[in-house]
C-alpha cells in the first residue's frame, strides 16, 4: 500500500465526478440543466465547469477537463463569467486572459478569444461584446482605462474596442446601446462612479452617467430598465442598488430615477421579480452580514429580505452568485466558503425551501441554464 | 550585458588585488606559531561536531565536507537533508525558498547569522534561498531551542531555529593570509564566481572577506504531460521557463578578535540583486512581467568577557536595512510600482553566572526596534527578558529551563489603537544518559512559543488586522539517540536515533475571507494538531587504501490536520503542502583525494490545499543528485573541482502547483585555495 503511493506515476487528466440528485430526475423539464462555472482561486488554475443535469437528476463535476482532455493545462485561471450564446457556451478566465468557447450541448471546444484581463460577456446580434481591465496605455500607470472589445461569434475574432472607464465590470445592451458599469476597483479611495454608454454602431464611448462608487452589476428588466449595483467604497459610501430609466421625453438618454438602500452583492431578475444577496464585512462583529432578499422591479419595492424561508440559509458560509430557473423558478445559490475548498450549490424551491446541495469546485459563482432545443 | 561586464571586471580586480595582497604576505613570511593551525579535515571531524551529550537539545548539523559533497547551493538547498523541515520551493536559482519545521509554518522559525536572527518585520519569513553557501561553515538545526544558556533572549523565542556559521579563519603555520577563489558555471546560464580572504592582522585579530556574484538567465525547460484514465496522452508539452532571472551580488566582511577573557568580532552583510518573478503557470499563460529588485544590508557587532572565572557578558548589536523594489510590467495587468523599506535596530545584553560547576544561571535582555514605510509607516518596539538554567548531574542527566517574557509595543501613524502584546513563554529541556559506557541518551523537551504578527498581518492594506493576537505553538517531544565509536575499525561510526513529538497551534494567524471580491482579513483562527516522527541512521566505514564510506538516512512522518471547526469540509484534514512521509538519503565515498556523493531526497504525497480531495492532490517528487569533487594539490595551492549532476533521472515536478521546477542540470566549479 505504502509503496503503491510511494512513487511518482503518470498524471491524469482529473475525470468528471456525477453524484446523483436527491430530487431525482425531471423528464420534459426546460431548461434541461445549468452549467456552474467554479472561479478558482487566482493562481491556482483550478477554474472548472460543472453540470447539473436536471433532466436526468446528476450533478456532474468538472466535466470541462474530462471533455477536452488535450487542452493544456484545462480550463484556465480565475472563471469569472459564464453566459450561452446560440448553440455557444462562452466562458470568460480572467487571469488566463481568455475567453473559451465551447459547445453547449457537448462543452467540447470550439476555440478561443484572447482578450487581457477579461471580466464579463454580453451579446448582440451575433456579436460578443467583452469588458477588460486593460485598454490603452495610459501615462500614468494608476490611471490606465478599461476597454470593451466586440468580438465576431462565428469567427471568434476581436473586430473593434472601444475605451471606456476605470476597471469596467458587467454591461447591459439595450436600445443599440452598452451601458457599462466601471468600478475602478483598482484606484482605491478614488472608485470610479461612471456607466459608460457605448454606441454599438459606431463603437464610440457617446456619455458618462454618473451613479454611485464602484459600479458592479447591470441588469435589463422586462421594462426596460437598468438595474445598477455599486460596491461602495468599503468605509462610508455602503454598496447600494439604482434604477435607471429613460428621461422624459426622451427615448435616447438614461438617467437614475430611483436609488434603493438595499446593499446588493450580486442579482437576477425573473420577471417583476429581482432576486439579490448581499454580503457586507462588519468590523464590530468581526463577520459577514448577509441578506437573501427579492425587490419588485416594477413597484422599486423590497418584498422580502430573505427569500430563504427554511432556516437553511445559516449553512451559508459566503453567498457567491444566484440564479433563478427561468421554467420552475427555482432559485440556486452558491456558496464560495473561504475561497480555496470545495462550495456548494444549494437549490430551493420558488418558496424558498431547500430541495438539494452539492459539492461544487473551489468558489461556484456563475451560472447559466441550459435550455431544450426546440424542435 | 553592460551590467554583466562591469560586474566581470570588479571581479578581476578584487581577485588581483586579493592575490597581491598574498604574494606579499607569503614574502614576509614570520615564523609565527598559530593555535589555530590546520587540522586535517577527517571524517570524524564531521562527526564530532555533530550533538552528542554535551548537548541537551535534540540537533541536526551539517558541517565542512558534508556541506561540500552535496548538490547545494543555497542554505535552502542544505535544509532539505534534515529531517522535520519541509522546504517551500518555487523553483529556479531566484525562486523564493523558505522552510518551515514540524508542520509549524516558516513564521515560526528563527534564523540566525552569526548567531543574531535575520528579520523580516514585514512578512515574517526569510528566503533561505538568498544566502548562499559559499562562506558558511555550518548549518544546525534545533527543535525547539539551542542548547547553550548562555545565549541572548530572542534565540530563546523560535519554534525550532537554524544557526548559520560563516566559516571562522584557521590559519597555516606561518601564513598570515588565506585566499580562495572560485567559479561555478552551469545551467540556467549560471555563473557564480567568488572570492574569500582572510587576514591575520595580530596573532589575535582576524579580518575576513567574502564576494560573490551570480547570474543566471534562469531559463529551464519543463514539461507538463498528462494522460487520460485511459492511459492514452491527453497533452505532452515542453516549454522554457520564462523571467526567472537573478542577478544579485553578496559582500561581507568582518573584524574579529580574542582575548585571554573574551571575543569580540564586527560583521558586515550587504546583498543586492535584480530578479524576475516567473510566476504561476496557468492555461495561456507561460511568462509574466514581475520584476523584484532587493538590497539587504546589515552590520552586526558581538562582544564576550568573562568578567570573573563564573561571571560572563555578552553583548549584541545590530542595524539593518531592506530595501525591496516591486513592479508589475506585465500588459496585460494592472501597472504595480511599489518600494518597501524596512529598519532594524536590536541590542542584547545576556549574562552567565556558574553558581555551581554544573550549575549555570543565565539573565538576558534584548531591544529590537522595526520601521516598516511604503504603503503605511509602521513601527514596532520589542523587548524581551530571557532567564534560563542549566543543571547537570554526574555527567548522566541534564536539564535545562527557561522563561521568555516577550513586550511589544505597537506604534502605528494612521491607525488609533493597537493593542500591545506581552506573552511569558516556557521552556523545559531534560537528557538522561543512563549507561556510563554506552552511548545512549534519552531526551525530552517540552516548549511553548509564539510568534508575534507580522506588519503585512496587521497593516496590510485591507487584510490587515491590528487585533491580532500572536499565534502560539506548543511543543512535546521524546526521543533516544545512540552512538557507537569504534575509530579505526572498518565499521567505524554508527548513529541510530529517533524523536517522536507533538505540537499543537492555536490561534493560528489565517486570511480569513472578508466580504466580496476577494477581500480578505487576518484573523486568529486557526488550531492545528501535529503528530510526527523524526528518525536518523549513520554509519560510517573505514576500508582499506583510504576508502571510506559515509552513509546516512533520515525519515520523517508527520500528520498536521486541521482542526478548526468541524463543519468545514477540509476538518480532520492533512494541511496544505505537508507530506506524511518524507526523507533522504546521502551516500559519500571517499578515495584519496576523490569524493563521489549521491543524494536522494523524497516528499511524499501531499496535498495542495486545505481539502484532501482529487482535485488537490499532488504527487510525490524525489530527485536524485551525484557530485564529484577533485583535489589536486600543488605545493601550497589547493585546487579543489567538482562536477554535480542534479535530478539525474531528470523527473518533472512541481514542489508548489503550478511552480514547475527545473529537469536535469549541471553544475561544474573550481576553487583555487591558498
Amino acid at each position: 500500500m505504502l509503496l503503491a503511493t510511494a512513487c511518482r506515476t503518470d498524471e491524469i487528466v482529473i475525470p468528471a465526478e456525477y453524484d446523483r440528485l436527491p430530487i431525482g430526475a425531471t423528464p420534459h423539464c426546460d431548461p434541461i440543466g445549468l452549467y456552474v462555472l467554479n472561479e478558482g482561486n487566482m493562481g491556482s488554475n483550478k477554474a472548472s465547469i460543472d453540470y447539473v443535469d436536471l433532466e436526468n437528476g446528476l450533478y456532474a463535476r468538472n466535466l470541462y477537463a474530462e471533455r477536452n482532455p488535450s487542452v493544456i493545462k484545462e480550463l484556465g485561471d480565475v472563471g469569472n463569467d459564464l453566459q450561452i450564446y446560440g448553440s455557444k457556451l462562452y466562458a470568460v478566465l480572467n487571469s488566463s486572459h481568455k475567453i473559451e468557447v465551447m459547445d453547449a450541448r457537448t462543452l467540447v471546444r470550439i476555440g478561443q478569444i484572447d482578450i487581457p484581463n477579461c471580466r464579463y460577456i454580453n451579446f448582440h446580434k451575433g456579436k460578443a461584446y467583452v469588458t477588460s481591465y486593460v485598454g490603452p496605455i495610459a501615462i500614468d500607470p494608476n490611471a490606465q482605462p478599461g476597454a470593451v472589445y466586440c468580438v465576431d461569434t462565428t469567427t471568434l475574432s476581436v473586430i473593434d474596442k472601444c475605451t471606456v472607464g476605470y476597471q469596467p465590470e458587467e454591461m447591459a445592451i439595450t436600445n443599440e446601446r452598452i451601458y457599462i458599469a466601471n468600478s475602478g476597483g483598482y484606484r482605491k479611495p478614488n472608485y470610479d462612479n461612471t456607466l459608460s454608454v457605448v454606441d454599438i454602431a459606431t463603437m464610440k464611448q457617446i456619455q458618462k452617467i454618473t451613479v454611485a462608487p464602484n459600479l458592479h452589476r447591470v441588469r435589463k428588466d422586462a421594462y426596460g430598465q437598468l438595474w445598477v449595483s455599486s460596491r461602495g467604497d468599503e468605509a462610508s459610501i455602503p454598496s447600494r442598488l439604482f434604477v435607471l430609466d429613460y428621461k422624459e421625453n426622451s427615448s435616447q438618454e438614461m438617467v437614475v430615477t430611483d436609488t434603493l438602500d438595499i446593499p446588493c452583492s450580486d442579482m437576477c431578475i425573473h420577471g417583476d421579480s429581482l432576486y439579490f444577496y448581499s454580503l457586507a464585512w462588519s468590523d464590530k462583529l468581526e463577520g459577514n452580514v448577509v441578506t437573501y432578499g427579492i425587490v419588485n422591479v416594477r413597484t422599486k419595492e423590497l418584498v422580502t429580505d430573505n427569500f430563504i424561508t427554511d432556516g437553511t440559509e445559516r449553512e451559508i458560509e459566503k453567498p457567491y452568485g444566484v440564479a433563478v430557473n427561468p421554467g420552475n423558478g427555482d432559485i440556486y445559490v452558491t456558496d464560495g466558503k473561504n475561497y480555496v475548498s470545495s462550495g456548494t450549490v444549494h437549490c430551493y424551491s420558488r418558496e424558498g425551501k431547500r430541495k438539494w446541495s452539492m459539492r461544487a469546485g473551489d468558489i461556484p459563482a456563475h451560472m447559466v441554464f441550459l435550455r431544450r432545443d426546440k424542435q | 550585458m553592460d551590467k554583466v561586464l562591469r560586474r566581470l571586471i570588479i571581479f578581476v580586480v578584487l581577485c588581483s588585488v586579493a592575490f597581491t595582497m598574498r604574494a606579499q604576505t607569503a614574502v614576509n613570511n614570520d615564523v609565527d606559531v598559530d593555535l589555530d593551525s590546520i587540522t586535517m579535515h577527517t571524517l570524524n571531524e564531521v562527526i564530532v561536531t555533530a550533538s552528542r551529550f554535551t548537548e541537551v537539545i535534540p540537533s541536526q548539523k551539517l558541517t565542512g565536507k558534508e556541506l561540500e559533497g552535496l548538490n547545494t547551493l543555497s542554505v535552502a538547498d542544505a535544509l532539505r537533508y534534515f529531517s522535520g523541515v519541509q522546504l517551500k520551493d518555487y523553483g529556479g536559482v531566484g525562486g523564493i525558498k523558505t522552510v518551515n519545521i514540524r508542520g509549524m509554518g516558516s513564521e515560526q522559525m528563527g534564523v540566525y547569522y552569526n548567531g543574531i536572527q535575520l528579520g523580516n518585520a514585514q512578512n515574517g519569513q526569510v528566503d533561505l534561498g538568498k544566502f548562499s553557501l559559499e562562506n558558511i561553515e555550518e548549518i544546525s538545526l534545533y527543535n525547539g531551542q539551542r542548547s547553550d544558556v548562555f545565549q541572548t533572549a530572542r534565540e530563546f523565542g523560535s519554534a525550532g531555529s537554524i544557526y548559520l556559521t560563516t566559516r571562522r579563519p584557521r590559519f597555516k603555520e606561518g601564513a598570515r593570509a588565506n585566499l580562495k577563489a572560485g567559479l561555478k558555471v552551469g545551467s540556467f546560464d549560471f555563473l557564480n564566481p567568488s572570492v574569500l580572504c582572510e587576514y591575520k592582522i595580530t596573532d589575535d585579530i582576524y579580518a575576513t572577506f567574502n564576494a560573490e556574484w551570480i547570474n543566471a538567465s534562469g531559463k529551464y525547460e519543463f514539461r507538463y504531460r498528462r494522460v487520460t484514465p485511459a492511459g492514452e496522452v491527453a497533452y505532452d508539452t515542453t516549454a522554457i521557463r520564462e523571467n526567472g532571472d537573478i542577478d544579485a551580488v553578496r559582500i561581507e566582511g568582518g573584524v574579529q578578535g580574542y582575548m585571554p577573557r573574551g571575543k569580540w568580532k564586527a560583521y558586515m552583510y550587504h546583498y543586492t540583486s535584480e530578479r524576475g518573478i516567473p510566476g504561476a503557470i496557468v492555461n495561456n499563460v507561460w511568462h509574466r512581467g514581475e520584476r523584484l529588485w532587493d538590497r539587504n544590508s546589515f552590520v552586526q557587532a558581538m562582544f564576550e568577557y568573562d568578567i570573573t572565572p563564573k561571571l560572563s557578558t555578552k553583548v549584541n548589536a545590530k542595524y539593518a536595512f531592506d530595501y525591496t523594489h516591486y513592479v508589475n510590467n506585465d500588459d496585460k495587468l494592472i501597472h504595480v510600482d511599489n518600494i518597501y523599506k524596512q529598519r532594524e535596530v536590536y541590542a542584547s545584553w545576556a549574562n552567565k553566572y556558574t553558581i555551581l560547576r554544573n550549575w549555570d544561571v543565565s539573565l538576558a535582555y534584548d531591544y529590537q526596534w522595526n520601521q516598516l514605510s511604503e504603503y503605511r509607516e509602521v513601527q514596532r518596539n520589542t523587548h524581551w527578558v530571557s532567564l534560563a538554567s542549566a543543571y547537570a548531574l554526574d555527567d548522566c542527566f541534564k536539564v535545562q529551563a527557561s522563561a521568555l517574557a516577550t513586550i511589544v509595543d505597537e506604534e502605528n501613524r494612521g491607525r488609533d489603537d493597537v493593542p500591545d502584546k506581552f506573552k511569558v513563554t516556557p521552556a523545559v529541556f531534560l537528557s538522561y544518559k543512563p549507561f556510563e559506557r554506552a552511548d545512549l541518551v534519552l531526551r525530552t523537551f517540552y516548549k511553548q512559543s509564539y510568534r508575534m504578527p507580522t506588519f503585512n498581518d496587521l497593516y496590510y492594506t485591507d487584510m490587515g488586522n491590528a487585533y491580532l493576537k500572536p499565534e502560539l505553538a506548543t511543543q512535546y517531544n521524546v526521543g533516544v539517540m545512540y552512538d557507537l565509536d569504534r575509530n579505526d575499525n572498518i565499521f567505524s561510526f554508527f548513529r541510530i536515533g529517533a524523536d517522536v513529538y507533538y505540537n499543537k497551534v492555536k490561534d493560528k494567524i489565517i486570511a480569513y475571507p472578508k466580504g466580496q471580491q476577494f477581500r480578505w482579513t487576518m484573523l486568529n483562527l486557526g488550531v492545528v494538531d501535529i503528530r510526527g516522527i523524526d528518525a536518523q541512521a549513520m554509519a560510517v566505514f573505514r576500508f582499506p587504501y583510504h576508502i571510506e564510506l559515509t552513509t546516512k538516512l533520515q525519515y520523517t512522518y508527520q500528520e498536521a490536520i486541521d482542526i478548526t471547526d468541524p463543519n468545514d469540509n477540509y476538518y480532520g484534514h492533512q494541511i496544505p503542502y505537508i507530506p506524511w512521509h518524507s526523507g533522504s538519503a546521502i551516500v559519500m565515498l571517499s578515495w584519496r583525494e576523490w569524493m563521489l556523493n549521491y543524494s536522494f531526497i523524497y516528499v511524499g504525497e501531499r496535498y495542495n490545499q486545505q481539502e484532501n480531495i482529487i482535485y488537490n492532490y499532488t504527487q510525490p517528487w524525489y530527485t536524485n543528485d551525484v557530485s564529484l569533487v577533485k583535489i589536486f594539490r600543488l605545493k601550497d595551492v589547493v585546487l579543489k573541482a567538482t562536477l554535480e549532476v542534479n535530478n539525474l533521472l531528470d523527473q518533472d515536478y512541481d514542489v508548489i502547483l503550478n511552480y514547475p521546477m527545473p529537469k536535469r542540470n549541471y553544475r561544474v566549479g573550481i576553487t583555487v585555495e591558498i
